[in-house]
């Protein structure tokens, strides 16, 4: 367990994506419609594109180049050209923060 | 050889035709799947071939869609490299060039599209298109700092390749015969960023300059414009467009125009036979019913999976709005829907310096986006212009104009309506 504190509750719009830099690695960081957090690798398993520029509809992020989506609560690629999970990390948000577990 | 269990047979294994195949078996599809492909290689992704190599990578590799391992675990066979030379209709049979016959019960002809050569460039050797993996080995095998490019043609493929041979210090000239790179369905305003970048990379562009003669020099190709101006280079590409293939569905007597005809369910004009990608015209409800051929990765990969399950029985119409993608040094462009139906424009910048166009039809309804930023910041924007266009929505201009608004407020209220 690493939890790490990465942003503030709100800095988040609700089903929306934010991108969060830690120590070299890029992480995409979701407030789902029902105001729980989620994170995962902030790159597109298929072409290493930054996932926070996409689109989040309900539990799917939608890459922003080439439409390839994911469900963000467990990582599963659901619709080509994206054919690998993407991975996951635990949340937290406590004290109007959201922490990650960076493992 | 004959092969006697009619299956599923698909012609081209590119993304479209690839997709098809992978689609049957995802719909747990139990008969014979037999894809055929011109090219030596597996199925592959054409986007990079045009485009920056990744971080990391030393060199131009394959992305592949499927393996042939991967292929032969699913029970697709693949044939590659095999040529098609006729479809015999009336008894559902294709003949390839190694005298092969085999029966189909749905045919898909995913043929795909060639570069259109310039008559004035036949038979010289230092003069390619760019379609195939093993054309772009051959150019980047060619591209070298201090090296002479010459590309005919200011389109996508053309600037792309621009932008990947100015970064590795080759000296680039890119002739476009109109008056401004990107005529042909981008805007004047995003063009002219595009235009500025490339400049400031220094990448020549001389428009409005036709080609007169073109003659082999010591290692290279001299071309002579139209205005007697000269450029001299050891390389040239030619980028004017590609022609679909649509040979053997002629030969075949199948409806043609403007590329294989096709209905909303992908159906030529006979009922045992689909195409598919860049090849086929289909009619597009969103505009009209009116017929377009579209040459973009994204279509391809739908309309592959869209035959698939028209060919399982599904009676599934195409529904998507067109869009494209191109990557230009750091620069992302998007374009959706169909633009040549604009009669005003409404700009949004965004807050990362992005520019986007929406273009309105004569009643103020959304019908295209086209758009340019870094990277893929403006993919977010993308996607929900895409949707409000699907809706045939009319956004007002003032929202749209404003960066303030969000375009899923836009897209919400529109739903609310």
């Amino acid at each position: 367990m690493a939890w790490v504190e990465a942003c503030g509750i709100d800095e988040i719009d609700r089903e929306d994506v934010i991108r969060w830099d830690h120590e070299g690695r890029s992480f995409a960081l979701y407030r789902s419609p029902d105001d729980e957090y989620f994170a995962t690798d902030g790159l597109c398993t298929h072409e290493r594109v930054h996932l926070a520029n996409g689109l989040v509809m309900g539990d799917v992020i939608e890459c922003p180049k080439h439409s390839g989506r994911f469900n963000y609560r467990t990582g599963k690629a659901l619709a080509a050209p994206v054919c690998v999970n993407l991975k996951t990390y635990s949340t937290k948000a406590q004290d109007g923060k959201v922490f990650v577990d960076v493992g | 050889m004959e092969r006697d269990q009619p299956g599923m047979m698909i012609v081209g294994a590119g993304e479209c035709g690839a997709r098809a195949a992978l689609t049957l078996r995802e719909q747990a599809y139990g008969g014979p799947v037999t894809l055929i492909g011109a090219e030596r290689h597996h199925p592959y992704e054409r986007p990079p071939l045009s485009k920056a190599l990744e971080p990391g990578c030393d060199g131009l590799k394959l992305k592949t869609i499927a393996s042939r391992e991967s292929l032969a675990r699913i029970g697709v066979t693949l044939l590659a490299p095999a040529e098609v030379v006729a479809i015999a209709r009336a008894e559902r049979r294709v003949r390839l060039a190694d005298g092969a016959s085999i029966a189909y019960d749905k045919l898909l002809l995913a043929t795909g599209a060639t570069p259109r050569p310039l008559p004035i460039a036949a038979g010289l050797d230092h003069c390619v298109t760019l379609r195939t993996f093993d054309d772009a080995l051959t150019i980047r095998s060619r591209l070298s700092a201090g090296r002479r490019l010459a590309i005919i043609g200011g389109g996508f493929i053309g600037l792309e390749l621009a932008a990947i041979a100015s970064a590795l210090g080759v000296e680039v000239t890119v002739l476009e015969v109109q008056a401004r790179i990107l005529q042909r369905g981008v805007p004047a305003e995003i063009a002219a960023i595009l235009h500025k970048k490339h400049a400031d990379h220094g990448v020549r562009i001389l428009c409005g300059q036709a080609v007169a003669s073109m003659t082999e020099t010591a290692g290279g190709v001299a071309i002579r414009l139209a205005d007697s101006g000269l450029v001299e280079s050891d390389l040239v590409v030619v980028g004017i467009g590609a022609r679909p293939n649509v040979e053997l569905a002629e030969a075949a007597g199948l409806a043609i125009d403007n590329g294989i005809a096709v209905d909303e369910r992908l159906r030529t004009s006979d009922p045992h036979i689909f195409a598919a990608g860049d090849c086929c015209s289909f009619p597009l409800a969103l505009y009209g019913g009116r017929r377009v051929r579209l040459e973009a990765w994204r279509n391809a990969l739908q309309q592959g999976a869209l035959a698939a399950l028209n060919m399982l029985g599904r009676d599934e119409a195409h529904s998507a709005v067109p869009w494209f993608w191109s990557d230009q040094y750091d620069l992302g462009l998007q374009v959706a829907g169909l633009v040549d139906e604009t009669v005003e424009m409404v700009r949004r910048d965004t807050d990362d310096g992005g520019v986007l166009l929406f273009h309105l039809a004569a009643d103020g309804r959304l019908i295209a986006a086209s758009g340019i930023g870094p990277g893929a910041s403006i993919g977010r924007d993308f996607k929900l212009a895409e949707m409000l266009i699907a809706r045939r929505a009319r956004p007002p201009r003032e929202a749209l104009q404003s960066p303030e608004v969000k375009l899923k407020q836009l897209l919400m209220s529109e739903s609310t309506h």
